[in-house]
């Protein structure tokens, strides 16, 4: 089995689908010829040609609509909004065109589409580059929202989100890209939207985040552990839909849960996910609930963001609050 | 020290005419060939459309219709350029552009049940090749790029239109549209219909600009502006734009000069931005007379005529109106199903509470 970072796992996970399927096209600002920003697609127009990985003209809006009408015409297009902050530019055609075409058409079109965009904290970048938009996107009906937290997830959860039938938004943590390397497997496997993986076991309190939030929550974890404090730690993978089912069961064996976000604290998918908990079951809390997240403020520049960010010690603490209630 | 050379377009663009308000083939060599049949067609469906729009006005008032944008004056440009098209071009329209729909397929029920906030409204038929109306002021303009980009890569020869108005001029999307498709070259025909008044606000106060049609100079691609109570002129226009763009020529805007009879829509009072003699000037240019006198004098077309095709027209709105009324009403059951092609688990929980 092959060892690739979380960038060359996106990227196996394009060659594998544009090999499989003549109606994938991949197309952006800077894909084609250089492979984009960050090189995720690099080599994929030599290899599959300019009909099928692009350059487009530099107009978020456009590389949307665009995908919309080839959507209309039986592709599956996979477009790539250069950083997370350009879409608010594209943001109509995402989730007033593409998530509603379904809907708009009684079922006779859909959008079989992959937005793809990278985004997150602690890489020293220029403002909105790194913002977590997800509620954002979560909060629109008809699109799904996907954010691997590893090499492995990451090209099975995209080659599942570009079969998809309907639109993904597919959020790539840029602190991940080159993180680490990890096992992945060659050829087409997929990991199941909506699906949330038990990433660490433990019984004394439920740590659910997703993204770069994993590995921060493991170390977490790993320190609380030496206290003799087991944490279990739940990678959501996709955040809407919420995989509440695994939630819940983790939430019955510890009691005691916290959501752990990058995004600000208000209105997010923490939020989300503490609301469904609440319906299915509250009397199985010993203790309320916690958020540790961002705080409400415009995500910082580069010389405050690490302390911006939810860290380890921050995580320590919001276990021990839950724990002592 | 000399200045810098700039220029600004100061000149208006002359727009294409063919058939003059008395109904005389002023230009020749831009008339369509166009069979007696053909002829009579148009006529038929102009007259049609008129007078469903008079009954829609009437249903609206009734309360049986929801939102409906009114057509008339318009019929020139609405007919005329769908009727150039082929059944296989893609038709993506604006909220108002409900007669191209129907005149490509989309049963006249259905559009009903549109305006009346029915789902079923936008389940457009198989071999329809239309969208369903957008009520985001130029976002159609971009589905119509991707579209066309899509029959290039298929190879297909058919060219996708879209329309906006003088208001949708102005929208980004506009602009992005217009410069992917001169970048791509892709068969798609940007459609403005220049009525004059984006809601209240006069063209005047949209833009700088002398014409729309001059728009498509920044994008590289060639603009044209036509006379749009002349459905000759529009036909024409439309007919090469297709043709270019199934050559693999690319894509053309035409801006077409038109009016709206009635108000924007049934809530709006054009008497608060419009003079009853600017109106009384358009009247004077109705397409429909137009095309009568032209018709008439080739023996092709009377007033009986009319007054038969209104009878029809009326009988025919009736009994589709009718239909979307008896429509079974929408659930939300069925709602929540057509939000994703496999219901996902929590959203399938949620019918629960309007059971």
């Amino acid at each position: 089995m092959a060892q690739m970072n979380m960038k060359e796992a996106i990227r196996d996970a394009m060659r594998v689908e544009l090999n499989r399927d003549p109606n994938v096209l991949i197309f952006g600002e800077d894909v084609g010829n250089v492979g984009g920003v960050f090189r995720v697609t690099e080599g994929l127009q030599k290899d599959f040609g300019e009909d099928r990985v692009f350059d487009t003209p530099l107009a978020e809006s456009a590389i949307g609509g665009l995908a919309v009408g080839l959507g209309v015409q039986g592709f599956r297009p996979i477009a790539e909004i250069q950083f997370i902050g350009f879409i608010f530019e594209a943001l109509d055609q995402i989730v007033i065109q593409a998530a509603r075409l379904r809907w708009r058409s009684g079922g006779k079109y859909n959008a079989p589409i992959v937005f793809r965009t990278p985004f997150g904290g602690g890489v020293k970048a220029a403002e909105l580059h790194t913002d977590s938009l997800e509620g954002l996107i979560a909060q629109s009906p008809g699109i799904k929202v996907v954010i691997p937290s590893n090499p492995y997830d990451a090209k099975g959860l995209l080659i599942a989100s570009i079969r998809d039938n309907d639109p993904v938004f597919f959020m790539e943590h840029l602190n991940l890209y080159h993180a680490f390397r990890a096992e992945v497997p060659e050829g087409e496997y997929t990991v199941e939207l909506g699906k949330a993986n038990v990433v660490r076991e433990g019984s004394d309190v439920t740590i659910v985040t997703y993204g770069l939030m994993v590995h921060t929550a493991v170390k977490a974890a790993e320190q609380l552990e030496k206290e003799g404090i087991q944490v279990e730690v739940i990678d959501l993978r996709t955040v809407s839909p919420i995989d509440i089912d695994t939630v819940m069961e983790s939430v019955k064996k510890t009691n005691r849960v916290i959501v752990l976000q990058e995004a600000q604290k208000s209105a997010g998918v923490a939020a989300e996910v503490i609301a469904q908990i609440n319906e299915k079951g509250i009397l199985h809390l010993e203790a309320p609930v916690l958020r540790i997240a961002g705080p409400d403020t415009v995500y910082p520049y580069a010389q405050i963001e690490d302390t911006w960010l939810p860290n380890p010690a921050r995580i320590i603490a919001g276990v021990k609050k839950v724990l002592d209630f | 020290m000399s200045k810098v050379p700039y220029e600004v377009y100061t000149e208006d663009v002359e727009a294409l005419s063919v058939l003059s308000p008395d109904g005389e083939v002023i230009n020749k060599d831009k008339m369509p060939t166009l069979t007696d049949d053909q002829l009579k067609e148009i006529m038929y469906r102009m007259v049609f459309t008129r007078t469903w729009d008079d009954r829609a006005v009437n249903l609206g008032r009734q309360g049986r219709l929801g939102f409906y944008a009114p057509v008339s004056g318009q019929e020139a440009t609405m007919i005329g350029s769908e009727f150039a098209l082929e059944k296989e071009d893609f038709v993506c329209p604006g909220y108002r552009d409900i007669p191209q729909l129907v005149w490509h397929g989309l049963p006249l029920y259905q559009a009903f049940l549109y305006s009346r906030g029915h789902q079923h409204g936008g389940q457009i038929p198989d071999g329809v090749n239309v969208l369903m109306p957008q009520i985001i002021i130029g976002a159609q303009i971009l589905h119509a790029t991707g579209i066309a980009m899509g029959f290039k890569l298929k190879k297909q020869k058919s060219v996708a239109i879209t329309y906006t108005g003088d208001g949708g001029s102005s929208e980004g999307d506009f602009y992005e549209g217009l410069n992917f498709a001169g970048r791509f070259k892709l068969p798609v025909i940007f459609f403005v219909q220049n009525n004059g008044y984006a809601i209240t606000t006069p063209f005047a106060k949209q833009t700088a600009a002398k014409s729309i049609a001059h728009k498509a100079i920044a994008a590289g691609i060639p603009g044209v502006k036509v006379d749009g109570m002349d459905i000759f002129a529009v036909i024409r226009a439309v007919q090469e734009a297709a043709e270019r763009g199934r050559n693999g020529e690319g894509a053309t805007l035409i801006e077409a000069v038109t009016y709206r009879f009635r108000p924007h829509s049934l809530s709006d009072d054009a008497s608060k931005y419009r003079s009853k003699e600017e109106e009384g000037q358009w009247n004077e240019k109705d397409p429909i007379a137009r095309l009568a006198k032209y018709l008439e004098k080739k023996g092709l077309w009377t007033e009986e005529d009319t007054l038969r095709v209104r009878e029809e027209a009326k009988a025919t709105v009736n009994e589709q109106i009718k239909k979307a009324e008896q429509t079974e009403k929408m659930t939300i059951s069925g709602l929540i199903d057509t939000m994703f092609e496999v219901t996902p688990k929590h959203l399938e929980e949620q019918k629960a509470d309007f059971e």
